[in-house]
This record gives C-alpha cells, sequence and structure tokens, in this order.
C-alpha cells in the first residue's frame, strides 16, 4: 500500500498543509513566560504522572549503570577536558573538520544564524526537486525551526524517531531532548496515531490497542513507506570527528540508520560546539553518552560515517556548520562551560522543577538545567521568556553531580541571574535588590503557588544563599527570602535542606 | 565577509583570553586511550551481555557455521529469502541454498524494495565489545553496504572469538583503520528498540527486529 503527499486542513487551524501543524506555529514565540507558563502545565495532571513515571525510572537505570562503571569518574574528567579543549580551539578545530569533511567527499556550508542555516537546508532540499525529506531526531533543526521552514518551502519534513512522530502527529512541542515525546502516555500516542496517521501516510490499524509493541509497529509500518521512497534526509550529529571528518550519530530506533543509508541526498545540520578533535576521542563519549541518557550500557545503533562512501549509502552529502548565538555563549568565560554539553539530558532527568513543571513551561526546545542555563546565553537576555529562565531553578544542584561532562550549573545559574539584574537595573534603573526581587516575585511565583514542596525549597534557596554570598546577588538573596516568607505568612523551616529532602524522597541517586 | 569567515572572527573575539595557541598544552587531557578492562572471560561476557538485549547467542566450532547459520535463519523464523553481502563466505551460502533458501547476492546491488521483501540477512562482523554486549561491523566484503544489514527484518550475524574484545574503547582503537580507508561503522547492540513510550523498552521499530549471533570460537 503506498499513499500520496497531500494537503490536510483537519486540525491544522484551517491551513492546508503537508505536515501537522504544531500548536502556536511550532516555536516557542510569543509563550507566556516561565511563571504563567508553568502554571499552565502544573494543571496538566496526566501530564505531570507521565513525566514523573519516566523520570523516576531513566534516573534509576542511569544510577545503576554508574555504578557498574569503575571509572566513571575519570571518564567524565578525560570529556570534560576534550570539550575544553575544543571551545578554547574551535577555530582550529572546525576549520580542520572542514579539510577532513571536504577531502571526503561532504560539501561543507557555514550558517550565522538559525535563518541562515534553514535557507542553505531548503534551498539544497529545492534544488534536488523534493517535495519531502525524512529527518532524524535533532534539537538543532527545532532549534531553527527548520521544519517550519520547510513547510513554507512547499516541502513536508517528516519526524522519523518515535518520540519524535508522536510531537510531531500530535501538533505538539517536544518537551525533553532525549525523549521528546515524555509528556504522552500509551493511551494519548493510540489516540493520536489513530486521528492522524491516516491523514499523513500510512494509517494506523483501526483495532490498534495502547500496547506499546502494537504502537512501535503501527510507526514502524507508517514510516516505512517514508523511508523507502526518501530522496533527502536531513540529519543533526552527536558528534563531529575533526581528524577523519566523520560524523556520528547515537540513536535507539534504526530510523536514523534508514535516513543515513537509503535516501541519495543528505545534510546534516550541527552546531559548531558539536566537533571533537579526533576519533580516538569516540570512545570517551560512548562510554559516557549511552550511559547517561538512556541508562544503557550501549543504546541499539551508532552510526560513524566519513563522508560519501562509494555504493553506500548517500552519494551526495551536506554539512551546515551553524553558529546561532553559540559564539555569544563562548565569549563568556563563565557561560561557556555550557558548550561542553552532549545533550544526554541527565540534568533534565534529575531536576525537581522540570519533573513539576515539564519541558512545555521553559519555552525553549531546551529544558531543565541545560535549558536554563543554555538558552538565554544562546538568544539573550532581551525577552521577557529568557529573562525569567535563570530563576526556573531551586540551586539544589543534583544537575551538577550527574552531568557526564561536568557543568558547573549552580555557578553559571547565579551569573546569569546577576546579568538579569544587571539589565533589569539598566532598564528600570532600581537598584540590584529591587531589580532581583522583582524579577523573583514575578518568575518564581510558582514555586510557592503549586508547589507541595515548597517551604523545602524556600529552605534551600536560602542555604544556597548563603553558599554563594560572596556573589553580588546570590540565588535569591536572604532579605528578599524572608520577605517572600513574611508575604507567605509562613514560618516554619523544615530541618531538612531540599537536596536532604529531594534524597530521601528520591533515593535512587548515587 | 562570508559566514565561514565571520564565524571564525566571532570564535577568535569570544577566546582572545586563551593565549596558549597550542590546544593540546593548552589543555591536556588525561586519558589512556585504547585501554581495556579486566575481565575473566571476555567472550562468556560478550555472550552474556548480548543475551541482556533479549537476542539470542549460539556458539559453533568453526567447521559447524554454515550449519549454524541455516539453523540461526530458521530459528527467526526466515523461510524463503536471503540477503547476503557479495564476500559472505561461500561455504555458508551454499549451505542456505542447500536448506531450500533463495540466496540473494548484493551483486549488482538489490534495490530497497527487495531489501524490504527479504526475509533476513546474514553477514559476518568487525568486532565485538564485551562490556556493552556490542557487534560493530565496519561493511567490508563479508558485511555489505550499510542498507543490507538494516532493512531486512532478521539479522543473522556471525561473530568469532577472537574479534571480541573486553571494552569500547579497544574496539574504537582496532577499526581505526577501517574509518581511515574511509568505512562507515555500525555498532549493534541488542536488535532495534525504543523506549519512546512510557520510557518502556521495545525490542524492534525499524532495524532488524530479530538478532541472532553465532559466536564462532576459533
Ligand atoms: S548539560 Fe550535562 S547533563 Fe545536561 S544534557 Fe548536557 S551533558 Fe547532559
Amino acid at each position: 500500500m503506498t499513499t500520496e503527499l497531500r494537503r490536510i486542513t483537519e486540525g491544522n487551524y484551517g491551513v492546508a498543509r503537508l505536515t501537522p501543524a504544531p500548536e502556536h506555529g511550532g516555536t516557542f514565540l510569543g509563550q507566556p513566560k516561565f511563571p504563567k507558563a508553568v502554571k499552565n502545565e502544573l494543571k496538566l495532571v496526566v501530564q505531570r504522572k507521565n513525566m514523573r513515571n519516566a523520570t523516576t525510572t531513566i534516573r534509576n537505570k542511569r544510577a545503576l549503570r554508574v555504578t557498574e562503571t569503575p571509572n566513571w569518574e575519570d571518564i567524565r574528567q578525560a570529556a570534560y577536558e576534550v570539550k575544553n579543549r575544543v571551545g578554547r580551539h574551535l577555530d582550529y578545530y572546525l576549520e580542520q573538520a572542514e579539510k577532513s569533511l571536504t577531502a571526503n567527499g561532504v560539501h561543507v556550508h557555514w550558517a550565522r544564524d538559525a535563518e541562515e542555516a534553514n535557507r542553505i537546508v531548503g534551498e539544497i532540499a529545492k534544488a534536488k526537486g523534493v517535495q519531502e525529506v525524512v529527518k532524524i531526531k535533532s534539537i538543532t533543526t527545532q532549534e531553527t525551526d527548520l521544519n517550519e521552514h520547510l513547510e513554507e518551502q512547499g516541502i513536508a519534513a517528516w519526524e522519523t524517531d518515535l518520540a519524535e512522530l508522536i510531537v510531531q502527529l500530535g501538533h505538539d512541542r517536544p518537551s525533553h531532548i532525549v525523549v521528546p515525546g515524555i509528556h504522552r502516555n500509551r493511551a494519548e500516542v493510540r489516540e493520536i496515531f489513530l486521528r492522524e496517521m491516516k491523514n499523513y501516510g500510512r494509517p494506523c490499524p483501526e483495532d490498534i490497542t495502547s500496547n506499546p509493541p502494537e504502537l512501535a509497529n503501527a510507526a514502524r509500518l507508517h514510516l516505512r513507506e517514508k523511508f523507502l521512497r526518501a530522496k533527502v534526509a536531513v540529519s543533526g550529529a552527536n558528534f563531529i570527528l575533526a581528524d577523519t571528518g566523520s560524523l556520528v550519530i547515537v540513536e535507539s530506533e534504526g530510523n536514523g540508520r534508514m535516513c543515513l543509508t537509503l535516501p541519495d541526498t543528505l545534510i546534516s545540520l550541527v552546531g559548531i560546539e558539536k566537533v571533537l578533535p579526533s576519533y580516538d576521542d569516540l570512545e570517551i563519549f560512548l562510554k559516557l553518552l549511552p550511559r547517561s541518557a538512556t541508562g544503557e550500557r550501549m543504546n541499539p545503533y551508532n552510526s560513524v560515517w566519513s563522508g560519501v562512501t562509494p555504493n553506500d549509502g548517500p552519494q551526495e552529502q551536506h554539512v551546515v556548520f551553524m553558529d546561532n548565538g553559540r559564539t555569544n555563549v563562548l565569549a563568556d568565560p563563565v557561560g561557556r562551560e555550557v558548550l561542553r554539553c552532549i545533550r544526554c539530558a541527565s540534568c533534565i532527568n534529575v531536576c525537581p522543577v522540570y519533573e513539576r513543571a515539564g519541558g512545555h513551561a521553559y519555552g525553549s526546545v531546551y529544558p531543565g538545567p541545560i535549558g536554563i542555563t543554555l538558552t538565554p546565553q544562546l538568544r539573550g537576555i532581551d525577552d521577557p521568556v529568557d529573562r525569567g529562565m535563570p530563576y526556573a531553578c531551586t540551586l539544589c544542584a543534583a544537575c551538577v553531580e550527574v552531568c557526564p561532562v561536568k557543568i558547573p550549573f549552580t555557578d553559571i545559574i547565579v551569573h546569569l541571574r546577576n546579568r538579569v539584574a544587571d539589565a533589569e537595573r539598566k532598564e528600570f534603573s532600581t537598584d540590584v535588590e529591587v531589580a532581583a526581587e522583582k524579577a523573583l516575585m514575578k518568575a518564581a511565583a510558582w514555586v510557592l503557588g503549586d508547589y507541595k514542596h515548597w517551604e523545602t525549597t524556600m529552605y534551600a534557596t536560602r542555604a544556597a544563599g548563603r553558599v554563594v554570598g560572596k556573589h553580588k546577588i546570590g540565588p535569591l538573596p536572604v532579605p528578599v527570602a524572608n520577605r517572600w516568607l513574611d508575604y507567605r505568612n509562613v514560618d516554619h523551616i523544615p530541618s531538612q535542606t531540599f537536596r536532604d529532602w529531594w534524597k530521601a524522597n528520591r533515593g535512587e541517586e548515587k | 565577509m562570508d559566514a565561514k569567515q565571520e564565524i571564525l572572527a566571532r570564535i577568535r573575539r569570544a577566546t582572545v583570553d586563551v593565549t596558549e595557541k597550542d590546544p593540546v598544552k593548552d589543555q591536556p587531557v588525561n586519558w589512556t586511550y585504547g585501554l581495556g578492562i579486566e575481565m575473566d572471560d571476555v567472550v562468556g561476557t560478550f555472550e552474556q551481555k548480548v543475551i541482556d538485549y533479549s537476542a539470542t547467542v549460539v556458539r559453533s566450532k568453526p567447521a559447524g557455521v554454515p550449519e549454524a547459520v541455516v539453523a540461526g535463519l530458521k530459528a527467526t523464523g526466515a523461510t524463503d529469502s536471503v540477503v547476503v553481502p557479495a564476500g559472505l563466505e561461500k561455504s555458508w551460502q551454499d549451505a542456505m541454498t542447500a536448506a531450500g533458501f533463495e540466496v540473494r547476492v548484493d551483486e549488482p546491488q538489490l534495490s530497497h524494495e527487495t531489501l524490504d521483501q527479504t526475509d533476513a540477512v546474514v553477514t559476518a562482523a568487525a568486532s565485538g565489545i564485551a562490556d556493552t554486549g556490542t557487534i560493530v561491523l565496519d561493511h567490508t566484503e563479508d558485511q555489505g553496504r550499510r542498507a543490507l544489514s538494516l532493512v531486512p527484518d532478521r539479522h543473522v550475524c556471525v561473530v568469532k572469538a577472537s574479534q571480541v574484545v573486553s571494552d569500547v574503547p579497544e574496539s574504537v582503537q582496532n577499526l581505526r583503520p577501517s574509518v581511515e580507508a574511509g568505512h562507515p561503522l555500525t555498532f549493534i547492540s541488542g536488535g532495534s528498540a525504543t523506549s519512546d513510550i512510557e520510557l518502556s523498552r521495545v525490542d524492534g521499530v525499524h532495524g532488524p527486529r530479530t538478532l541472532y549471533v553465532v559466536l564462532v570460537e576459533d
């Protein structure tokens, strides 16, 4: 059975489209900033439950894998050093990578920003005369909103990762960087498949149950037709190896392998920070990433390819190196540490704020600790959404403990709060503390409003405030905290710190 | 300024604080590459870890491989057709033909549709990793191009015990010459799987849903 590409209006806000319209046009623009967004999210009881189940499972699995790896700390340290080396000499490694890739028959492009990256990808696809492309899960292309750009150009971009498919067919947005459909449970997935698959390709069997293997099989059948006819694929990359000119994709389902192997043309959009100096470094990251991301000793499939292989896979390959704010991050010696990130989501899975708020509340494709430290640096702090972000944190530092590349989140968050306070002071010519308070009251009221354990949060925040007291604005200056407590008419300070409470209640952490 | 020059200029401005221009001197990396890990029984560990992914492993003496491959095909449920790379050991191919399978050799290249409509694929391997239960293909003659071991639903893979190393770093080091020669690598750890629905692992999405490993005691 084959189906035709067609335009669908149903469910697409009255617009005839090739692919399902994401809510809010798929971007996070115009979204309310964190406190307001989080209020909406907190109401979604089912979603919170899905989230909690999922993050608990993944946290436990990760912790188990870490305990069975005796030299875990040495591996982390090595990864930290390799990534620092890259960041500090990024121009050198990018030029080397370009040279190696070019020698391997790859066309290398450079994009200053999202718009330029999208334009390059769109032009290549158009030059191939295709009406559709298949995609491997890529947060970088979500950052640029590539799918919507292609839709405007009359090209359908099909997500082929199961979670991304759930998100795309659900007119939804990703809520997690490894498992973007983490907020959906099996019953919801079934409903989405039944309702939407028939509009965009091979329909879902009518008698499907919400049993995950059946759902996965429906996705297999729905996507196979797309894989077999696809002429162009779009990917990101987990790593670029500068010396051998290789790209690396780490995945589970085999949809990545399909995209990397079957089409004639492959376009890979990668952030400039994804480069590693050498093929040899792969051994470090292949030990770290799967254990951190999914709690597996190794994920089912890794692909390493070095440009065009005669008679095997796409014979035309393009790599787009994209900046899109990364050099701004690099320019800040405190903030640049986030560029080490390998997108494993460990920090997200342990974050108490994420677990309660969900990924959508953040207003960025990058939620959780990495999101609130990376996004305001990538996008700047002019927008209230970005300004609120560094406050979506209790400074419990669970993320610092698990991050495989040792990103010091709490330091960076404090640093970013200072930057926000400075900006607000300039704009409103108020003193620093008032500005900070203003931001806090608005940006963090959700903690008090809806959060069962807000007292403990308060206390932890105060404790952390003392620790980092030498900074201009601590996480939450104690006077402000006191006023907050007064305002809330609460004097109970629990004997546990938030961290202790968190550990007692989430005892699986190492 | 074109995009490349501009991005490089931005990077140089952003890293003016980095004064040592030699990356290796500026940031040493304290890591010894290519090390194995202590293990009593490397091959046994490999076997166990592969089984942990709910794949099947059978051991075979070198002389028994043709029969083991045929038995593997039958065990995975293949009944009619099998894809093989052109460089696959001839005696294995003969055994499959003798057992009644239609052997489709990828020379000239088979179409995607043919691959999709073939029951199984049989390949050799380049490396095995005990700690993670991983098989690595470098897609040379006895493994074939990447699509072969991807599109059919069942994969019977022959791994020699002598190819199995303790950990990822050893394997990555051993495979460096393949990568330098331009070969792609595929690391396979169990069959295709997803944890995207409520993080419960479901085996089998797009890649072969059944993986059957013949471990040759060479
Ligand atoms: S910041 Fe660290 S823990 Fe978070 S996603 Fe990146 S690498 Fe993983």
